[in-house]
């Protein structure tokens, strides 16, 4: 076909790929808005395949039909709870497609020459050896995220304090490569030295970064994953492959930035540097906790329940491990059914991954009106009287708005302690991912409601059923 | 040179125009925006079609790169489409 005629059928799958995002922005049209993009990929695919430099079919259509297996099997397996692990490897696989493209092209024209010559070869070498950097850290980064989140690596941070300068040492040792690649000054030895640096790079820059900055990396890898699209696009001059690349990046640029003014810190911060220790100020849980603590029983809780006529639901990462969203909706219901209004403040960085919480309670059927961001819930603390906090720690922690010494000071926070009163669903005192203790526990409007979330919920529904 | 100018105009724009709509997508849908985005940057899959299709009879290594591309690329676009689509249908409001 044409190559004018398929390139404005790229412009259409672009079209779509922009409809697409824009559907995303609303919870009625995002249905829909998927489809069109999906709608949009499968239109730039057929062209693609209609395309006259397209020869061999049985290898082309052997790779579709495996890969559809696989992806399929993917989708409908995976819990939701699983969905930080299922975006990783998808950011991995996307990165790694892009070094795939980047590579062939590499290993095509080092066989038979370049068609090109000048300054426009420069730059499609440039773009050839910036896909194989960025799909290739792409690709690691996002394995050893998989790892941290699936707990098969250790999730808390690990490294050491010189670590930003191995990175550094990497970065600056692959822009070299790729220097003298491009100058061919170097051969294929070169251009696997560049894919192992680039593999390297992607684990030391996500491997000392720990389990509650997660939702960080997911978001960045994201970018990287469409960077990479679009560098592969600028490899073959194609349309699609740029806009939809840029698109993809800037999405997962936003949710990054976002994602670290949720947690006061910049993105450099949470790269390069562990959460800074507070120097001499170090605090002591055993003198935040002691004595101060009360802890209650579900039924105790229960009759706290009895009489709220507002309940606020702060539901954490401890939700998500305990599988607890549908005994947390059945309590929703069950407090909604005696008349009380019910709604969840979700931090933005609760969880593993941007709305990670959103989408466990969507699962169980929670009505996404009833979902209120940070802003949206802390002026109406004041007028709660029951907060219950399921597996939150450091998003409600206190220190981070009055402990000027305290390494989380700044973060936005659910100001929780405002309410009446404050139930705390938790295994333990242990602290969170930032390893502080939290004032919140020894106010006297909190109490500690030890054990595991589900359970502990459903002994709180089952105590109200009993009341009722 | 000129294709790579008019080539970059595109990639800005495009990204400007990212920025824009992506503001507006709220918290709530975080997740199926990155998932279904992710799909999206499974384009390269048209690359990976074009690599391993060519019929580049000099090497052996580039239809087996391209072959490679293609099943990561088709993964990351029918799981990330359809895994979007699971999460979307449950954000319903009830009754």
């Amino acid at each position: 076909m044409n190559s004018i005629i398929i390139n404005l059928f790229y412009l259409l799958a672009a079209l779509l790929f922009v409809m697409g995002i824009k559907g995303l922005t609303r919870p009625k049209t995002a249905v829909r808005g998927n489809r069109l993009a999906a709608l949009g990929m499968l239109l730039a695919i057929v062209i693609t395949l209609l395309d006259r430099q397209v020869i061999h079919y049985d290898i082309v259509f052997a790779g579709l039909a495996l890969g559809t297996l696989i992806g399929v099997l993917m989708a409908v397996k995976v819990q939701m709870t699983s969905m930080p692990q299922m975006v990783a490897i998808l950011n991995g696989l996307g990165g790694g497609a892009s070094l795939g493209v980047a590579a062939a092209s590499y290993f095509s024209v080092l066989a038979s020459g370049s068609a090109l010559s000048g300054a426009t070869l420069i730059i499609t070498n440039s773009a050839v050896m910036l896909t194989v950097l960025i799909g290739t850290l792409t690709f690691s980064g996002s394995a050893v995220a998989f790892g941290k989140l699936q707990e098969i690596l250790p999730s808390q941070a690990i490294g050491f304090s010189g670590m930003k300068f191995i990175n550094l040492g990497l970065l600056l040792a692959s822009v070299a490569v790729i220097f003298l690649l491009v100058n061919n000054q170097l051969g294929s030895d070169g251009f696997l030295l560049l894919v192992g640096l680039a593999l390297l790079l992607g684990v030391t820059l996500v491997m000392p970064i720990g389990g509650a900055d997660m939702p960080v990396v997911i978001a960045l890898l994201n970018a990287y994953s469409g960077m990479a699209a679009a560098a592969a696009g600028f490899i073959m001059g194609n349309n699609v492959l740029i806009v939809s690349g840029a698109l993809v990046g800037a999405s997962g640029l936003i949710l990054t930035q976002i994602m670290c003014v949720a947690m006061n810190r910049s993105l450099l911060n949470v790269l390069f540097g562990k959460m800074a220790v507070s120097d001499g100020l170090t605090v002591d849980a055993d003198e935040v906790y002691q004595g101060k603590v009360t802890s209650a029983t579900p039924d105790e809780v229960g009759m706290m329940l009895e009489g709220a006529q507002r309940v606020v639901i702060v539901p954490g990462f401890g939700l998500a491990m305990a599988q607890a969203q549908h005994a947390v909706r059945e309590l929703a219901d069950t407090l909604v059914s005696r008349g009380a209004i019910v709604e969840f403040a979700i931090h933005p960085v609760a969880g593993r991954m941007p709305g990670h919480m959103n989408v466990l309670l969507a699962e169980a059927e929670v009505d996404y009106e009833a979902m209120k961001t940070m802003e949206q819930s802390n002026p109406h603390f004041s007028k709660t009287d029951v907060v219950l906090v399921i597996g939150a720690n450091d998003v409600t922690n206190p220190m981070a708005r009055e402990d000027k010494g305290s390494p989380i000071y700044g973060m936005p926070i659910l100001n929780v302690d405002a309410a009446k009163s404050v139930v705390v669903i938790k295994r333990s005192l242990s602290p969170g991912f930032a390893g502080l203790p939290n004032p919140l526990f020894a106010m006297d409007n909190a109490v500690m409601l030890f054990g595991d979330g589900k359970q502990a919920i459903m002994d709180l529904t089952a105590s109200l059923h009993e009341a009722a | 040179m000129e294709a790579f100018i008019v080539l970059l105009s595109l990639f800005t724009l495009a990204v400007f125009l990212g920025v824009e709509l992506i503001t507006k997508v709220p918290p709530t849908l975080h997740t199926p925006l990155m998932s279904g985005s992710n799909a999206i940057s499974g384009i390269t899959i048209v690359g990976a079609i074009l690599a391993a299709g060519s019929g580049d009879e000099s090497s052996t290594v580039v239809p087996l790169l391209g072959f490679v591309a293609i099943v990561f690329a088709t993964i990351n676009v029918v799981a990330g489409f359809m895994v979007t689509n699971r999460m979307l249908k449950m954000f319903k409001r009830r009754g």
